[in-house]
């Protein structure tokens, strides 16, 4: 197991299998509220569920009302389990936080390396990223 | 981030979930961008009330929400007059969900005003060196600018938070240092009502961000001119201060000579309106940023004893248009219409005409983007004449 330091942003403990992109997400647009999939086809993860995932990415864009998407996939249970970014921005910050989704930021770029389903827990109240 | 015994109690949730996320939003854009410490507010406006742009997702947020507000707090427009929505073309389903967001706002204690323009019905929710929390981008630049009070540009969620707990992270524009002017601009040209929108036009596309110091000629601004030059800057760019050579308060000590110049002529703004042509509308919107007592009155004016041939909306504010029924009742009288608690940029009832003709540099800016709407500008008068079917 590597543990890595990191910074909160929304708290709670979970853990799930990573889904790693290089891109920003915008989840307004980007993400499909009904059902949690990547609907745009020119991203990185198209065609991929986010839901119970621990989703990595650089950060957020695009519009404030992505907060709010992010609040309706956690009520359908579709919101990822938990998210990780190099630097959080306000839309996905406000977001984790309105849902209740562990965030926390501050961490190496090479986190983007890390292959998608290997098992991360974000431990948001410790501070601390853990890949099993 | 600095946080006092009490801020700390309620970030660890000793008051409550609601209190708990709310502290937390607070915190984390205080840590994004540098905060030492929170600061308490004056009062709040709030954005994300118009259902077309918060949808679902937002409306069930709100309706989740548990408390109540501790300072003044008022909202952003909704998405209809919230009495006269059908005479607007608004549908029911529509109507539904946004009565459903107004009511899970009062709920939490929000006064029901939506208006952008909350400086023009309450004198009390800002003066100068006041701390905010505002919403509505031209709001924030006139209480920054006009008012000389201190905000940054909130989202719905920050600025629902600075509500219930009643402070906001202290950065950004609530600095010193952050409110330095960053371009001079040097106007040659005489300007007059919508001239200052179309130069808000053009003066937001090229200083972005930035925060622009203007020498204007001739006749001092009005409250409303400047109200019309900050709520373009705020579209077309995204300006949340600016400072006008002996009529706005003055800019903090120390800042020196800003980095760039900008020299603006009569030429450049007549070729706004040359891109923005008035003619060929089918619809004449007037009240973005929602009209003042003394706009209600050119408008009844200019209207007196005539009759409008194309659709004419006034948006204004409810407190606005019930303090002035007689004006209100002159507009109306010639067919136009004078709408509450909305605006032509947030209503889905916009996106039914081709091309909208408007005296405002803001609404130039959103109409196409925001309603898929044409837009032309026009000064007040060509506003009035193509909403008569006068020739131009």
């Amino acid at each position: 197991m590597i543990e890595i330091k990191c910074h909160r942003v929304a708290s709670g403990c979970a853990s799930g299998p990573a889904l790693v992109t290089l891109e920003a997400i915008s989840f307004l647009g980007n993400v499909d509220a009904a059902t949690g999939m990547v609907v745009d086809p020119a991203h990185e993860l198209f065609g991929q569920c986010i839901a119970g995932k621990v989703l990595i990415f650089p950060g957020g864009k695009g519009s404030t009302v992505g907060s709010y998407v992010i609040y309706q996939l956690k009520k359908k249970g579709l919101a990822p389990a938990a998210m990780i970014n190099i630097r959080s921005e306000p839309i996905v910050a406000v977001g984790a936080i309105i849902s209740g989704i562990p965030l926390v930021d501050r961490v190496s770029e090479e986190i983007l390396r890390l292959e998608s389903g290997t098992i991360v827990e974000v431990d948001a109240d410790e501070e601390m990223i853990r890949i099993f | 981030m600095y946080l006092s015994r009490e801020e700390e109690a309620v970030y660890q949730g000793e008051r409550g979930e609601t209190l708990r996320r709310m502290m937390e939003i607070l915190v984390a854009l205080g840590d994004i961008y540098g905060a030492e410490r929170l600061v308490p507010v004056k009062s709040v406006q709030i954005a994300g009330v118009s259902y077309k742009n918060i949808g679902e997702a937002g409306l069930e947020w709100i309706s989740d929400l548990q408390g109540c507000v501790v300072v003044p707090s008022i909202l952003n427009p909704a998405g209809m007059d919230l009495c006269r929505w059908q005479e607007m073309g608004v549908s029911e389903d529509f109507a539904e969900k946004q009565q459903q967001t107004i009511e899970a706002y009062r709920r939490l204690g929000i006064t029901i005003d939506c208006t952008c323009t909350p400086y023009q019905i309450y004198q009390g929710l800002a003066g100068p060196g006041d701390h905010l929390a505002w919403s509505e981008s031209s709001a924030v630049s006139y209480a920054n600018s006009v008012i000389g009070a201190r905000t940054n540009r909130e989202g719905g969620p920050s600025a629902l938070a600075a509500a219930l707990v009643g402070k906001t992270a202290l950065y950004g524009y609530h600095l010193d240092e952050n409110r330095l002017p960053t371009h001079l601009v040097e106007v040659e040209a005489d300007l007059h009502g919508s001239d200052y929108g179309a130069l808000g036009f053009l003066v937001g596309r090229i200083v972005k961000d930035g925060v622009p110091f203007f020498r204007l000629p001739g006749q001092r601004p009005s409250p409303d001119e400047l109200k019309a030059l900050g709520a373009a800057m705020a579209a077309s760019g995204s300006v949340a201060l600016y400072y006008v050579q002996d009529v706005t308060p003055r800019p903090p000590a120390g800042g020196g000579q800003p980095e760039e110049t900008l020299h603006l002529d009569r030429k450049e703004i007549a070729e706004v309106y040359a891109r923005f042509p008035a003619e060929g509308a089918d619809a004449v919107a007037l009240g973005c940023p929602h009209c003042s007592a003394e706009e209600l009155e050119r408008i009844a004016g200019l209207l007196q004893g005539q009759k409008v041939q194309k659709e004419l909306w006034v948006c204004t504010a409810r407190k606005i248009a019930e303090a002035n029924p007689g004006r209100v009742a002159a507009i109306e009288k010639s067919g136009a219409h004078v709408f509450c608690d909305t605006c032509m940029v947030v209503s889905p009832a916009t996106e039914r005409f081709s091309r909208m003709l408007t005296c405002s540099g803001k609404a130039l800016s959103y109409l196409p983007g925001l309603a898929g709407v044409k837009a032309g500008l026009g000064s007040l008068e060509d506003c009035i004449n193509a909403a008569l079917g006068r020739q131009q």
